[in-house]
């Protein structure tokens, strides 16, 4: 086991310990991969509700008269287009239009709200600080944030916090409960929100979900929930020397209105329609297991796996891979020197609890 | 606390093996490296009749996580191979040390299994990666 000592906690570890949590070293956390099955968390997240602890995601809230200036220039989707307390998702570039991270933006009514990733934590904080305008400031803040995520995960919060959430509060917008904020966000494919909160009060909300029978989940059901929801991890299936166009999150690219110069613009536009590869899934009914950097043939060309688990929704194997954007139909993938038989789908594999590829 | 029963002895790399009464040695992995692994959704055998040296391959387990080399703790011939495992590969977690086998060896030189780990020793091996 690697050394945890220099580790940092979140405020839910004496929670994770106390669950029996196999902890790890996650992006210089220690969190939880399981907590005994991680198939069996995936289960609950798929059928009813689980929850984790995503306290190490970075949370940078940025006010002020340009505020929203320079997040236009520095996402490639467009926050013009929030309304009050609503959110959407995109990528920070760089200049050659490689994604230097992924993000969630909140427009709340005085700031702007960024999650970001925790393995990027610096990096976006000097890009940031790189590109700031004279009236406006930043700063990360010191939350804790629990995601509850399945088909329950609503009706649960809902009826241990009365009125913390309408039923009406649409995907990708939040609202504010005391001092939390609940967005009703999440990174599984499920329905569910993400609770930011204060530290302080991490640890009795954690009890309370667990009180009323959220099973908690660990990285390793993080990983197979997202992707069978098709959903990128940044550093596998993004990094800062790939296109998002390459990526599967073309859509989160805002072209309109084209006089707005955001980073990263000049390189993808011509792009634009005509990348060259795709990122797109793999399903193999074979045995064995799909992993991120395997070899994939198919009959347009080349390509290689980004990420690839176990699903436990579909009893094999999936994955996303870059491949030439012609690329379908059957391929191959090179697991220890064999050759075996897998095929290309559209992403996502699951989605509410839903199996959205044929089972051929 | 993993279980390390004292009728086994170990390698390092967390293979068991077992001298049964007929004679061949029986391996598979340890409590503790199925609790590293987390959910085992995939194992891959060797051969039977497949010749295999002390310290080779012999085949690789998967769990949703990773996958790891499963090496052979002597030399030897595969005599039988767990077949049950390819469609239930979670009784590696279930019963290491039963039904969780993974395959047999006829061994050249019982001798050799004196030389691998005791459950002692092994157990120290265990703490260390721990801590």
């Amino acid at each position: 086991m690697a050394d945890h000592s220099s580790a940092l906690k979140t405020p839910l570890f004496d929670e994770h310990v106390a669950a029996a949590g196999k902890l790890v070293d996650f992006a210089g956390w220690m969190l939880p991969v399981n907590y005994g099955s991680q198939i069996e968390e995936h289960q609950s997240v798929r059928t009813a509700v689980g929850m984790f602890d995503v306290s190490h995601m970075t949370i940078i809230d940025v006010h002020g008269g340009d505020a929203e200036a320079f997040l236009r220039r520095l996402v490639a989707n467009d926050v013009a287009k929030l309304q009050e307390w609503g959110a959407l998702y995109g990528a920070l570039l760089n200049e050659t239009g490689g994604v230097i991270d992924d993000l969630i933006v909140y427009f709340l009514p005085d700031r702007y709200r960024c999650v970001v990733n925790a393995s990027t934590r610096q990096k976006v904080l000097s890009w940031f600080s790189k590109h700031s305008l004279p009236a406006m400031s930043f700063a990360e803040q010191d939350q804790a944030m629990i995601a509850v995520q399945g088909p329950q995960a609503l009706a649960t919060v809902q009826e241990l916090w009365p009125g913390c959430v309408p039923d009406s509060l649409n995907p990708f917008s939040a609202c504010r409960f005391g001092d939390w904020l609940i967005g009703r966000t999440g990174y599984t494919g499920e329905d569910g929100v993400e609770i930011m909160l204060p530290v302080n009060d991490a640890a009795a909300v954690w009890q309370t979900l667990r009180a009323a029978g959220v099973q908690p989940c660990g990285l390793g059901a993080r990983d197979t929930l997202r992707l069978e929801a098709g959903l990128n991890l940044y550093g596998q299936d993004l990094d800062e020397n790939t296109s998002p166009l390459a990526s599967n999150i073309g859509w989160t690219v805002a072209w309109q209105p084209p006089e707005r110069a955001f980073i990263g613009r000049q390189a993808i536009e011509p792009q634009r329609g005509n990348c060259p590869t795709k990122l797109t899934g793999l399903v193999m009914r074979d045995k064995g297991i799909l992993r991120h950097g395997q070899d994939v043939t198919t009959s347009a060309g080349d390509g290689i796996i980004t990420s690839g688990t176990y699903s436990p929704t579909l009893e094999c194997s999936i994955a996303l891979a870059r491949v030439p954007k012609e690329a379908t139909g059957p391929c191959q993938v090179e697991i220890r020197g064999k050759l075996k038989a897998a095929r290309i789908v559209n992403p996502p594999f699951v989605r509410n609890g839903k199996v959205l590829v044929d089972e051929a | 606390m993993s279980d390390i029963p004292t009728d086994c002895k170990y390698v390092a790399t967390h293979e068991w093996a077992r001298l049964e009464e007929d004679g061949t040695v029986s391996v598979g992995i340890s409590d503790f490296a199925q609790n590293s692994l987390g959910d085992v959704v995939y194992v891959e055998l060797p051969e039977q009749g497949q010749d295999v040296v002390a310290g080779d391959e012999a085949g690789v387990v998967e769990s949703v996580k990773a996958a790891s080399d499963i090496y052979a703790p002597v030399s030897g011939t595969v005599v039988a191979i767990n077949d049950s495992l390819e469609d239930e590969p979670e009784k590696v977690n279930q019963d290491p040390y039963g039904d969780g086998w993974f395959f047999k060896l006829k061994p050249n030189d019982e001798a050799e299994l004196a030389e691998l780990l005791d459950a002692e020793a092994y157990q120290e091996v265990c703490d260390a990666e721990e801590h």
